[in-house]
């Protein structure tokens, strides 16, 4: 055959590649799907393109099987994702083409990379033989999300794809979680191959996710917080990845040890628990951050200590010593010099501790928390709670909201002012219902991630709260949750500033409010262009109303929100300051 | 604490694209990589990268574990100069008539434990290994006798006290063989793969 012969690229590979019939042959798009009903995948999201049309061609044959949901834009898509891996304990998928489809999901891999959400996203490519020819949207895919990702694999030849995805989901989904990326060359989507089943992966032997529990150093770990007065708990993540929020629990409820959370282990333990002691770090509550310096035994389970968690290191629980129980060895030591490391999954650990640890109950250390929670009350919380002032606060609204739902609802925020006032405010009663951008601070989150949150739990009542600039750099996922009719009750607390940057400017830049100045469009003509129902309000006696308006919607509604243009979040440890410099107004 | 050198040695899956992968954690940090060799180890089917650098203790302990963390990495540690031996090559290429003419060649080779790899009419290129400083020795040698090119390798170097993890890794290899690198066997084929 000349090669001139040849019209079909379907042909031109299957010329290339003789394939014998005695088993099953498939195309390497139909490998993926294959892969994704292997592994449980039932809902995913993506949007198509000319590199990944191969696959989008497949998918055709699957709709029966597969719900993919088509979004607006592809970091809408990934925010989906995380957010139904967040809400659903599962690998959370998405598609994107190649060159502009891929490039649009770095701030999504970079999001889940640093908050651990685990993900496997599938870019197209374009044809084998062109790569690095500056072909028509080509992009560097894999040296791109390198540095963003757990793993990432580039697939030239279809018969790797049943071996690779399933290392993609196993990498995904074990160990400290992570994001994947499989980028596939449209050639090896289109080529034909024979078919052997898919085998899922258990074990690779460069990758060890969870690390031999060292008996000694639990024993040591149980010896110190026996010996505590002042023992103090930091959970974080860990025990939601974990799915560890029952054994956490009786290691607490055991020792009777007073526990703050970050914000990504926020609802692993209720909110209105005797122990649950509040929010560390920089917006946190007053006494959890005032006694890091005071307790005698830090015990840090599943997390990282963050630089918005500990303030300055150097004025960081200098006085006692520290636990660290953490899956990840690269996180021990990392920011903290741990005195006894527990490295492994805190569903292991855990109940080891439980076992070597005495009964206890730390009464008049737990009302130390309770006395400056009352003067926190005093300084800050009681005003937000209950302003007199004529404009709404946010905090009033997350009072009136936690009335309405009882703490049953899954809280989807967006990053800035409001981000720290559901997180201090929001009542929780169970675990993996707070979705948040914790470590990269994405604006933009909010909307998209709760589409995904809403697909994760279908069952439970999904509420995005964004303020007035990020819900503008996502805005366009509205037509998702148009098209597929996806339940997501959206608050924009509108103060018509960029407020967390302004109340750094206020702060400390002298007031000189540089850009936070922003304008909106009306939100609420927006929704209804969406055909989404929704309303303003900015009356406090409409608030409760309104509200329960929302809740009550058949369907998805877009409630705005005015609150005071110029509102600070308190308490704050100013950036450079120790946590127990924190500051109450 | 003091920044001193340190010998990394990375034990690897022979992946395209794990070169990039652990470069930019380097990078990520701005650490300068002195010296950077890859190899393949005596365990067939795995890689070892050699990778010098001048860094304190404590970042080069996070920065080892971030590395070993990486999937397709076995393991990863570091030394200092005293626990490796370690070499460098060289190449010198010198004009043949002045060094004929002006050098004593002879005690030059000697002096440098440096050999001839090649003699022409035009040029000659000498060869030598060891520690830097002994490279430069020679080639503070070589300079006045108008040196045409020089060239270094990066230091490989050998663990003093490694023959626990040479026999763990050779379990590895023997209960589980490294997979094939899938390499891109269309790349160059343009003009026989018409496509849309």
């Amino acid at each position: 055959m000349s090669t001139l012969d040849i019209v079909n690229p379907k042909e031109a590979v299957a010329a290339a590649i003789p394939a014998t019939t005695n088993n099953t042959v498939l195309s390497g798009s139909e490998a993926v799907l294959e892969a994704f009903i292997a592994e449980g995948v039932h809902t995913f999201f993506g949007y198509p393109g000319g590199a990944i049309m191969p696959i989008y061609d497949a998918l055709y044959d699957y709709r029966d099987k597969l719900n993919h949901i088509l979004v607006r834009h592809e970091q809408g898509g990934i925010h989906a994702a995380q957010g139904f891996a967040r809400t659903s304990g599962e690998v959370g998928v998405v598609f994107a083409t190649s060159g502009p489809g891929a490039t649009n999901l770095v701030t999504g891999l970079a999001d889940a990379m640093i908050d651990s959400n685990p993900l496997v996203c599938i870019t197209g490519q374009v044809f084998a033989h062109l790569l690095g020819t500056d072909a028509f949207q080509e992009t560097d895919v894999i040296n791109i999300t390198t540095p963003v990702t757990k793993w990432n694999y580039q697939v030239t030849d279809a018969t790797e794809i049943p071996a690779v995805l399933a290392k993609a989901f196993y990498i995904a989904r074990t160990g400290r979680p992570g994001p994947v990326l499989i980028d596939i060359t449209k050639n090896a989507q289109i080529q034909k191959f024979d078919y052997e089943g898919y085998t899922p992966c258990n074990h690779i032997r460069s990758y060890r996710p969870y690390p031999k529990v060292r008996k000694e150093y639990v024993e040591q770990a149980a010896a110190l917080i026996n010996e505590a007065k002042r023992p103090f708990v930091l959970f974080g993540q860990g025990v939601i990845l974990g799915k560890a929020e029952a054994e956490f629990k009786a290691f607490i409820e055991k020792a009777g040890i007073p526990s703050a959370w970050t914000i990504m282990g926020l609802s692993a333990l209720p909110t209105d628990h005797p122990l649950n002691v509040g929010m560390l770090g920089m917006h946190g509550n007053y006494g959890p951050n005032v006694l890091t310096n005071e307790c005698d035994v830090l015990i840090a389970i599943g997390m990282r200590f963050d630089d918005r968690v500990t303030g300055r290191l150097d004025k960081y629980a200098k006085q006692c010593k520290i636990i660290h129980l953490d899956i990840d060895p690269a996180e021990i030591d990392k920011n903290i010099k741990a005195d006894v490391p527990v490295w492994g999954d805190c569903k292991e650990t855990l109940p080891l501790l439980t076992q070597l640890v005495n009964k206890g109950n730390h009464k008049e250390w737990l009302q130390r928390f309770r006395d400056m929670q009352q003067q926190e009350v005093e300084a800050v919380i009681h005003d937000e709670l209950n302003p007199t002032s004529e404009v709404l606060t946010m905090g009033e609204v997350l009072k009136v909201l936690n009335e309405l739902t009882g703490g049953d609802a899954v809280i989807v925020t967006d990053v800035g002012q409001h981000q720290m006032i559901a997180c201090r405010y929001a009542k929780f009663n169970q675990s993996k219902s707070n979705v948040t951008s914790g470590g990269l601070g994405t604006m933009g989150f909010a909307l998209p991630a709760a589409v995904g949150a809403k697909f994760g739990a279908p069952e439970r009542t999904v509420v995005a709260i964004a303020g007035d600039g990020g819900i503008q750099m996502t805005i366009q996922e509205l037509g998702t949750i148009m098209q597929f009719n996806v339940g997501v009750k959206l608050i924009i607390l509108n103060n018509q500033f960029l407020g967390m940057v302004r109340q750094w400017q206020q702060l400390f830049n002298d007031k000189r409010y540089s850009f936070v100045d922003i304008t909106s469009p009306d939100f609420i003509a927006v929704a209804k262009g969406y055909h989404i129902e929704g309303q303003r309000v900015d009356a406090r006696e409409n608030l409760r109303t309104a509200l329960k308006t929302m809740l009550d919607h058949d369907g998805a509604y877009v409630l705005e929100i005015m609150v005071g243009k110029e509102n600070n979040v308190f308490p704050m440890v100013p950036q450079g300051c120790g946590v127990s410099e924190i500051r109450l107004k | 604490m003091q920044k001193q050198e340190y010998t990394i040695t990375v034990y690897t899956e022979n992946q395209v694209g794990l070169l990039n992968r652990i470069a930019i954690m380097f990078s990520r940090r701005k650490i300068n990589i002195e010296s950077l060799n890859t190899s393949p180890s005596e365990i067939d089917g795995i890689h070892r990268f050699t990778i010098v650098v001048n860094e304190t203790e404590d970042v080069l302990r996070k920065l080892v574990r971030q590395i070993e963390k990486q999937v397709d990495i076995l393991k990863a540690e570091f030394s200092t100069n005293e626990e490796v031996i370690y070499q460098e090559l060289a190449l010198y290429k010198v004009p043949t008539p002045v060094i004929a003419e002006k050098a004593k060649v002879e005690r030059l080779l000697r002096e440098y434990g440096a050999r001839a790899v090649v003699i022409r009419m035009d040029y000659t290129v000498f060869e030598t290994s060891g520690h830097r400083e002994e490279i430069n020795k020679l080639l503070a040698a070589l300079e006045p006798y108008g040196l045409m090119e020089f060239v270094r390798s990066g230091r490989v170097a050998i663990i003093k006290a490694s023959t626990g993890f040479h026999d763990k890794l050779k379990e590895f290899e023997q209960r589980e063989r490294s997979e094939e690198v899938a390499e891109n066997e269309y790349l160059g084929q343009q003009e026989k793969v018409f496509t849309m």
